[in-house]
């Protein structure tokens, strides 16, 4: 049955999961999923290994289609458009809905080639210097490579190339940006700069992002997601969604015993 | 507390049975190292030696001489081995390229699974029978046709379906090496497929498809049997693709166990100019994909 959410803010909502079923082949993946996600805020999906929440966080720019076995039942709005129906264009959404991913992968091009590759297949107009330097301002990159903009994008360091991907992803100006644990792959330093810019990003984009690690959803999200799997009788794991609240309510006061013994460290 | 390890010295023994095991097997394999390029520095210093004196700038500018005639070359021949394996890459790239691109990129994968095994199978088909299958397709039809019959075109044709699954092969698994993390980046910015695959993949994969295309190119220049059937040999210049072509391969195969020693040498300094073609080709190829770090 649908959780309730607090709409202690009320904020409108971008993206809506209506009655999400996901299978891969037969096996259920996620059950039963119902979520608004806030615009203009950061929302953070927690949970242990395999509940789901990275395929969730796929389906909503449709890049789960490239799984050959994957299939989607229920609805997601964009706004009031179902992604799921016959007639959405996923490319179309994947410019909308931009993603960063867990290991940083710029291309294989110079720096200023990685930002205008976007711009460029989705037919941008304008000038493209001007786009590079203004995504790699907001990606809190400019400074550092300024200066050599035509080296290859793989000679910087992980953190820097995270943040390039991060650059690249603004580039096509998305609304939304979905991040796949985006540091996880990162020394505490480049973490923190990336947390900042999160923080920064969140007044012109809508930010999704799964982590593993509990402090960081604490110190970055507005509203925070727990999801759980649990173990059917046939012995498959499918995931499910036990609470979606504000982030101090989840990790100070959460309704749910499970959240509380998940956040408290029990199990995970 | 015993333990059951026997009891072995902390320093170093050169006498120990493991350690001497050792060296005695490491020797081995140096020794069978230096063996296998053996074969490889002696072909290329002993054609080096002999195709070098032979060497002059008539070889390439003049038509090959009548038996026991003083000077003349193979322009002809350079032309020709150009022209015919021109034409093989011009067949069996697109083809081999656009096919490895449809199995790593669109298809399941029991039409990859299929269309591998056979790329594997048609590169064993002995050169031989392609040259057999060319000249029943394109010989036998330009009779028809009455355009000719022995051919430049049906050289190039024999060619292709050599260099084909070499091709084939060799872009796949280069297209494999390609990290899925690419292109995910490509479809996460709102790229369609053609896109992702011209954009990102073809150019990450680039530098292995050329070795691939060289690889396939070199093994072609160096093919006769296919040409005995299709192109036969001529003592002038090409003019037309319908006509009975020279190349390098069969005229060191004409000359080299003919009596006269003029076209001996000749066919020495052919297999000379083949090898350095060959050579010049490969690190052209590599030159002009390499990686700008």
């Amino acid at each position: 049955m649908p959780t309730k959410i607090s709409t202690v803010n009320d904020t409108e909502t971008v993206l809506r999961a209506e009655n999400l079923n996901i299978y891969y082949g037969k096996f259920l993946a996620l059950q039963n999923i119902w979520l608004d996600i806030p615009k203009n805020q950061v929302t953070a999906f927690i949970g242990p290994s395999g509940c789901g929440k990275s395929t969730l966080l796929r389906c909503y720019n449709r890049l789960n289609d490239l799984i050959e076995s994957f299939r989607a039942e229920g609805k997601i709005f964009f706004y009031d458009k179902n992604l799921y129906a016959s007639d959405i264009d996923p490319v179309e959404v994947r410019r909308r809905i931009g993603m960063v991913f867990q290991r940083p992968n710029p291309f294989p091009k110079s720096i200023y080639d990685n930002i205008t590759f976007g711009a460029k297949i989705n037919g941008y107009k304008g000038n493209f210097d001007e786009l590079v330097e203004s995504s790699l301002r907001k990606a809190a990159l400019w400074d550092e490579v300024k200066d050599k903009l035509r080296q290859s994008g793989l000679s910087l360091s992980g953190g820097q190339q995270q943040r390039l991907c991060i650059a690249r992803a603004i580039a096509v100006e998305p609304e939304i940006i979905l991040m796949d644990e985006p540091c996880s792959a990162l020394d505490p330093i480049s973490t923190l700069r990336v947390e900042e810019l999160i923080h920064e990003l969140k007044e012109q984009y809508t930010i999704v992002i799964v982590t593993h690690n509990m402090q960081q959803a604490a110190r970055v999200s507005d509203k925070t997601a727990f999801f759980n799997v649990r173990t059917s009788d046939t012995g498959g794991r499918s995931g499910y969604m036990v609470e979606y609240d504000l982030t101090e309510i989840i990790f100070n006061n959460p309704k749910q015993e499970e959240t509380r013994d998940y956040v408290s460290g029990k199990f995970g | 507390m015993t333990s059951n390890f026997p009891e072995r010295s902390l320093t170093r023994s050169a006498m120990s049975g493991r350690t001497l095991f050792n060296t005695v097997m490491t020797v081995i394999a140096f020794t069978c190292g230096v063996l296998a390029l053996l074969p490889l520095l002696a072909v290329l210093s002993y054609v080096i030696i002999k195709g070098f004196s032979s060497l002059n700038l008539a070889v390439f500018v003049e038509l090959p001489p009548k038996a026991l005639q003083k000077g003349g070359g193979f322009g002809n021949a350079i032309l020709g081995t150009l022209l015919m394996v021109g034409i093989a890459a011009l067949i069996s790239i697109p083809f081999g390229v656009l096919g490895a691109i449809y199995i790593t990129e669109f298809s399941s994968a029991n039409v990859a699974r299929g269309v591998r095994f056979a790329a594997n199978v048609l590169s064993g088909v002995p050169s031989i029978i392609a040259g057999v299958f060319a000249y029943g397709i394109v010989v036998l039809t330009l009779v028809k046709l009455n355009l000719g019959s022995y051919s430049a075109l049906g050289g190039g044709f024999a060619l292709a379906i050599l260099m084909l699954p070499i091709i084939l092969r060799t872009t796949d698994e280069a297209l494999q090496l390609v990290s899925q993390d690419l292109r995910q980046a490509s479809a996460g910015l709102g790229a369609t497929n053609f896109q992702t695959v011209s954009q990102v993949v073809l150019p990450a994969a680039l530098p292995a498809i050329v070795t691939g295309a060289t690889l396939a190119i070199a093994r072609a220049s160096g093919e006769t049997a296919p040409l005995l059937f299709t192109a036969l040999f001529s003592n002038f210049w090409p003019d037309s693709l319908f006509q009975p072509t020279a190349s390098l391969a069969v005229l060191v195969y004409k000359y080299a166990i003919s009596p006269f020693k003029n076209w001996q040498s000749l066919a020495w300094a052919a297999s000379l100019i083949l090898v350095l073609m060959v050579l010049i080709t490969s690190i052209i190829a590599r030159w002009a994909t390499r990686q700008k770090a």
